[in-house]
């Protein structure tokens, strides 16, 4: 298929991955807020938030402040912040609609109505309303998008390509969340974070970490792998290395290695090798070993490296990166 | 003055024959039904985007172009006689394209001034003496066909050069038949989906010589186009790549598209980018929507456009006035389809009946499209009729002008209810093998009362067209 096509492809599927695990990491923010904490603890934590996506400068130049109300306006919302739910959701469909003959019917118009619908709910002032309903409501049109996508397109390069972005952009924003919500902790729970077994403020600490399985879907699924109470390290090692486990890095690089076997041509096998060694460290990886390293030095690894695959998966099938607009 | 045609009802009240069974269904509805039917087209077309973009609209904003459920029905033995006075038209159109870049027979033979051509900024000196495949220039042309008076065919105008509107006839058809099954079930109401097949054929059938399975793709110049849409729809129901100019590359004399597998041999090229902008090397050197040095190619013979390079020469304003003449010349045949009386500005005799006339009159640019710059005499003001009367003098080669027609109308649905509103027919004719068409076409209907302006980028809309068969 034409190269142009294909990255519009691989850039919708990764806007609308984007714009779901920003509404999922919000919805952890969300969600934490309700806990009892000090005022510091809650900013770091929206910081961090806002550092995820590197839009600490971005945010500072428009606020003085650090209030939910503020980040919540930027991360949804702000136009001019090209992470927020709303630039995502248009720039998965500006992507599709760019290449609407090579979606299915039903594929364009679920991005279309996502758009549509996502102006409503706007209008109508959702996120400030009821924001837990609003980022169900972009997590329910991501599953719906991943659905239809696999529910009725052909399984050719354009299906491949869009499971390409999907788990790229995935793994990097898993990566992303892990850090964030590890690394953003007061530095008493830094040590508690590296510990194996739980520590002395049991309380916040599981609705904290109960909050972070939540966000990547993984509450019931810790409780089914581990039937044991919330440790960092488990959390960790659940979402990093099981490979059972949808949101995990290791089951995000399973897929990007595998639809990058169904797409290969003359240029990608080194891109190929190169997941696929990433791939193997996360599948004969060890918890302990990556905690030793230190979680946040890991996760600034990792995510070099899906940087990396991005930029050549670009250059192998795609439109170049420096090309794009 | 007199009512126009109308083509539901005659002028003494009672329903034409072909409309009567659609008459008696209409009045069997209800007002609501009809109106939950056509919010309910509004609806789809909305959420599958079959959306326009109108140029110098604020934020680019996308707008719907206004689907009116009526349709207008054609009974089959008039289709027939459009149909081959189509073919005709179309057929001389491509004989003149043809001679125009090679013998010129026809300036020689004094029928038409040698500068109407050669000065013709729409003239390619770069195509001369260049041979195309099977001699067509023109594989897709939109002829725009008015009625009139008592209900006479005119053509109004010729676009040979990238005709657009096909999409809506299909996507209509497609509305119409899912609002309306019964309807569909009471007429028989001649297919047109096979327009996109027929168009495939055609464009494969003038590849290159020696080319056994040639790779047809269509070159758009992108999404921010106002016909976006049917570039991106035909492709589709052509199995064939939608292509913008960056996709394309020229190398060793052939052109190349660029591809996930790597890159890959184009051997016709279905365009939707006017002349200007195709070849940077060749024509605008600003434009970024062609591709540089395919004209060179093209030229080799080793790519084949469609529609062919200059085929402005014969859609031009001012080459219409000949057409009946290149039937004659070419074809040795009478035209079966009338053109509008026109007046050519250019002419001594044309300017000064035009200027004693120009409030009964409708004066064109000769270069424009889409109803821009243009004067309806009846409904202009005494400034605006001033203001126009001083261009004509200024520029008068740049006018034609021919006498209002009281188009036909067509019961519409509008605000206060179905009124009439003035309508056009535009056929696709297709020439390649031979030359075919889908019966019908699209019309275009004006949704203001009393405008005779139905260009949908003038908030002009469309109707389902049927051709009835019997």
């Amino acid at each position: 298929m034409l190269s142009r096509t294909a990255d519009h492809l691989f850039w919708m599927a990764r806007y609308i991955e984007r714009a779901e695990n920003t509404a999922r990491m919000l919805d952890v923010n969300v969600a934490t807020l309700l806990l009892p904490q000090s005022t510091e603890a809650a900013e770091r934590s929206w910081r961090a938030m806002l550092g995820i996506s590197e839009l600490q400068p971005a945010f500072d130049a428009k606020y003085a402040l650090v209030s939910p109300r503020d980040v919540i306006d930027f991360m949804v919302r702000d136009p001019g912040n090209t992470s927020s739910i709303y630039s995502c959701l248009q720039a998965a469909r500006e992507n599709a609609r760019a290449v609407r003959g090579t979606l299915t019917t039903e594929v364009w118009e679920t991005h279309n109505d996502t758009w549509l619908e996502l102006q409503k709910l706007l209008a109508g002032r959702l996120p400030e309303r009821d924001p837990p309903r609003f980022f169900e409501w972009v997590k329910l049109r991501s599953h719906q998008s991943r659905g239809v996508t696999i529910g009725t397109m052909l399984r050719d390069e354009a299906f491949h390509f869009i499971r390409l972005g999907t788990f790229l952009e995935r793994a990097d924003n898993t990566a992303r969340l892990l850090d964030a919500k590890f690394h953003g902790i007061a530095p008493s729970h830094t040590a508690r974070a590296n510990a194996t077994q739980p520590g002395d403020d049991q309380h916040f600490d599981f609705y904290y970490w109960a909050a972070i399985l939540r966000s990547v879907s993984a509450f019931e699924i810790y409780r089914k792998v581990y039937r044991d109470v919330i440790t960092p390290a488990r959390v960790a090692e659940l979402l990093i290395l099981r490979p059972d486990m949808p949101r995990s890095l290791l089951a995000s690089l399973d897929d990007v290695c595998a639809n990058l076997e169904a797409v290969r041509n003359d240029r990608s096998p080194e891109t190929e090798r190169r997941a696929g060694l990433v791939r193997a460290e996360l599948k004969y990886g060890r918890i302990e070993d990556i905690l030793q390293q230190g979680l946040h030095a890991y996760l600034n690894g990792f995510l070099e490296r899906v940087n990396d695959l991005g930029d050549r998966i670009s250059r192998d099938f795609l439109v170049p990166r420096s090309v794009r607009w | 003055m007199p009512m126009p045609f109308d083509e539901m009802n005659g002028s003494d009240g009672a329903t034409r024959r072909h409309y009567c069974d659609y008459h008696d269904w209409l009045a069997a509805q209800s007002v609501e039904t009809m109106r939950n039917k056509r919010t309910e087209a509004d609806l789809v077309f909305r959420r599958v985007g079959i959306t326009f973009a109108v140029y110098g609209d604020d934020a680019g904003t996308e707008r719907l172009i206004p689907f009116d459920v009526i349709p207008r029905v054609i009974p089959a033995a008039e289709w027939r006689l459009l149909e081959a006075g189509l073919r005709q038209r179309v057929r001389a159109l491509n004989l003149f394209c043809h001679d125009v870049y090679h013998e010129q027979a026809i300036v020689k033979a004094g029928k038409i001034p040698a500068e109407q051509v050669f000065k013709n900024s729409q003239y390619r000196p770069e195509m001369h003496g260049v041979d195309v495949p099977n001699g067509i220039y023109a594989h897709v042309a939109g002829i725009d066909i008015v009625r009139a008076n008592e209900g006479e065919y005119f053509v109004l105008e010729d676009n040979v050069r990238v005709p657009s509107g096909v999409s809506y006839m299909l996507e209509n058809r497609n509305m119409m038949m899912r609002l309306f099954p019964d309807l569909f079930a009471r007429h028989r109401v001649a297919p047109v989906a096979h327009y996109p097949d027929f168009l495939l054929d055609n464009l494969r059938s003038v590849a290159p010589h020696g080319v056994i399975d040639p790779t047809v793709v269509l070159l758009t110049p992108g999404m921010h186009n106002s016909a976006y849409f049917e570039h991106a729809f035909l492709a589709q129901q052509m199995g064939i790549e939608l292509v913008e100019g960056q996709d394309l590359f020229v190398l060793d004399n052939a052109v190349y598209m660029r591809t996930t597998r790597g890159p890959q041999r184009v051997d016709v090229i279905y365009r939707r980018i006017d002349d200007d902008f195709l070849d940077p090397l060749a024509f605008r050197a600003d434009s970024s929507l062609g591709v540089p040095g395919l004209l060179a190619v093209y030229r080799a013979g080793r790519v084949t456009l469609a529609n062919a390079i200059g085929t402005g020469v014969a859609d031009d304003k001012s080459i219409y006035p000949y057409v009946p003449d290149m039937i004659q010349f070419y074809l040795n045949e009478r035209p079966l389809l009338a053109n509008v009386p026109t007046f050519k500005c250019r002419e001594r005799e044309g300017l000064d009946y035009t200027l004693a006339h120009l409030a009964d009159l409708v004066v064109k640019e000769v270069h424009n499209a889409g109803g821009y710059g243009m004067l309806v005499g009846p409904a202009a003001s005494r400034a605006e009729l001033e203001s126009f009367r001083a261009k004509l003098r200024e520029n008068p080669g740049n006018y034609v002008a021919q006498p209002t027609l009281a188009l036909s109308t067509c019961p519409t649905y509008v605000d206060a209810g179905i009124a009439p509103r003035h309508i056009d027919l535009r056929p696709f004719v297709l020439s390649g093998r031979d030359v075919t068409m889908v019966p019908g076409g699209l019309t275009r209907v004006a949704l203001r009362e009393g405008s005779l302006v139905v260009n949908s980028s003038q908030g002009g809309g469309t109707k389902d067209t049927w051709v009835l068969e019997r």
